[in-house]
């Protein structure tokens, strides 16, 4: 199942290119034959990411569905990101980390207190960074479902034992996504600082964004 | 009556339903009590959400449940969280072992293998459950399968494991909170078995005793602790 492609695409003829800082939210509809790139610029840097329909947000990504296309739990390239109504919302096209979690979820501040103190609940979460995004195009926590985390390495054995451990995804890796519909994407930047998810040490990432080619 | 059923005393039982194969149904089970449901006929998969029932924006999140617990599958002594860090039921009896939180529900589309006709999937199920209740599609999060056993392999590969519940087992969840459970009682999506033949289930909702401060389930590590002091203080 893993795998590692060539990237091909020229950021010089990207319509969108900025940095995303370490902790924050960010969204943006990805119309239908663009491609974006998340760079996990600094290594091990955890992207919470959720896409909706953007022309009809109940309609959005779905881990079991996704998991179950494929027969697999990891996200890499060829995997199509399916939805909760059995459309193929968007397509990793490229991936130079080799695999990614959709298992795991995002963390929040309630989370947080049960799994690393009570007093770990007045911490920035991914939940947090979803709901500010969310909230700007009039979503809100009924919209939050299970998410993807790109470059987090959350391995299950067959005992279905699951542990977030250190990452493999080294400085400048890549994920391309071609989206298939208008897709919605919402990304947090994982904050988290109690676990390996980010090396305890929360990073930027860029993201990049071609017209269909 | 199945000697699961008579193990419990008559008299505790505050109400019992059998749920017929293909059927959904959903429930208000109030905290303290506990919902026993039996596969008396053994069962290829039970689909499940939970929501607190006094505010269904709280609601059972299975990326939560299994890396609390580091167990993408379920067994006696666990719990499962809701989306706020809270604890909607412990798991104080379970004679199966192990139930699925990767492979989501059926659908259209999972049914296909059975052919024309007339066959009922867990996702239309929850949608209807859920439509009664003045929810719907935006609240079925990925959800619990009871009774059913997948593995994942080295390489990540999701495949079924044909061990599911027998005749007779059953699982008990002790509500935390008050809880409002949804059920379908569909085949697992990944069940290759191509003849769709859902049994019968029971869901028996009965007086459990009090918790001890030994509780399995509300001592079985330092998440759980918290866990349930995060509940609690809801109820003080």
């Amino acid at each position: 199942m893993t795998m590692t492609t060539t990237a091909t695409l020229d950021p010089k003829l990207a319509i969108y290119d900025r940095v995303l800082s370490a902790r924050k939210p960010w969204s943006r509809v990805i119309e239908k034959g663009q491609t974006l790139r998340i760079v996990d610029l600094g290594g091990n840097q955890a992207v919470d990411f959720l896409v909706y329909n953007a022309d009809d947000r109940i309609d959005r990504y779905s881990a079991p569905d996704t998991i179950r296309a494929q027969g697999n739990i990891f996200i890499t390239t060829g995997t199509k990101l399916y939805s909760n109504n059995g459309n193929v919302m968007m397509t990793v096209t490229h991936d130079t980390c080799g695999r990614h979690d959709t298992s795991g979820g995002a963390c929040s501040c309630e989370s947080n207190s049960v799994r690393f103190g009570l007093d770990k609940k007045w911490q920035h979460a991914c939940v947090e960074n979803f709901l500010y995004a969310l909230k700007d195009h009039g979503m809100g926590k009924r919209d939050m479902t299970s998410n993807i985390n790109f470059f987090m390495n959350v391995p299950v054995s067959q005992d279905g034992t699951l542990e977030i451990v250190d990452g493999i995804s080294d400085p400048g890796s890549i994920v391309d996504l071609r989206a298939e519909i208008n897709a919605l994407v919402v990304i947090s930047n994982c904050p988290q600082m109690n676990n390996p998810c980010n090396g305890y040490d929360p990073t930027p990432i860029q993201l990049i964004i071609w017209d269909e080619v | 009556m199945t000697a699961t059923q008579s193990d419990l005393d008559r008299n505790l039982i505050i109400k019992e339903e059998t749920i017929p194969g293909g059927a959904y149904w959903s429930s208000a089970i109030r905290r303290g009590t506990t919902l026993r449901i039996i596969a008396p006929e053994g069962s290829r998969g039970v689909a499940c959400l939970c929501y607190n029932a006094d505010n269904s924006i709280e609601r059972f999140n299975a990326a939560d449940t299994a890396k609390i617990q580091f167990s993408a599958f379920l067994k006696k002594g666990m719990v499962i969280y809701s989306d706020m860090g809270r604890v909607l039921f412990s798991i104080t009896e379970d004679t199966c072992g192990c139930h699925d939180m990767l492979g989501g529900c059926s659908n259209l589309a999972s049914n296909a293998k059975y052919g024309e006709g007339d066959f009922r999937n867990s996702r239309d199920n929850f949608s209807l459950a859920l439509t009664k209740r003045n929810l719907g599609k935006q609240d079925i999060m990925p959800n619990l399968n009871l009774f059913t056993r997948v593995t994942v392999e080295p390489n990540g590969n999701l495949v079924w494991a044909e061990k599911t519940a027998q005749s007779g087992d059953f699982i008990d969840l002790r509500a935390e909170m008050n809880v409002l459970i949804v059920l379908s009682n569909c085949p697992h999506p990944l069940d290759p078995n191509p003849v769709y033949d859902p049994k019968p289930i029971q869901a028996i909702a009965w007086n459990s005793p009090e918790p001890t401060e030994h509780d399995l389930c509300r001592t079985a590590n330092p998440q759980v602790i918290r866990g349930f002091q995060n509940t609690d203080a809801v109820f003080i």
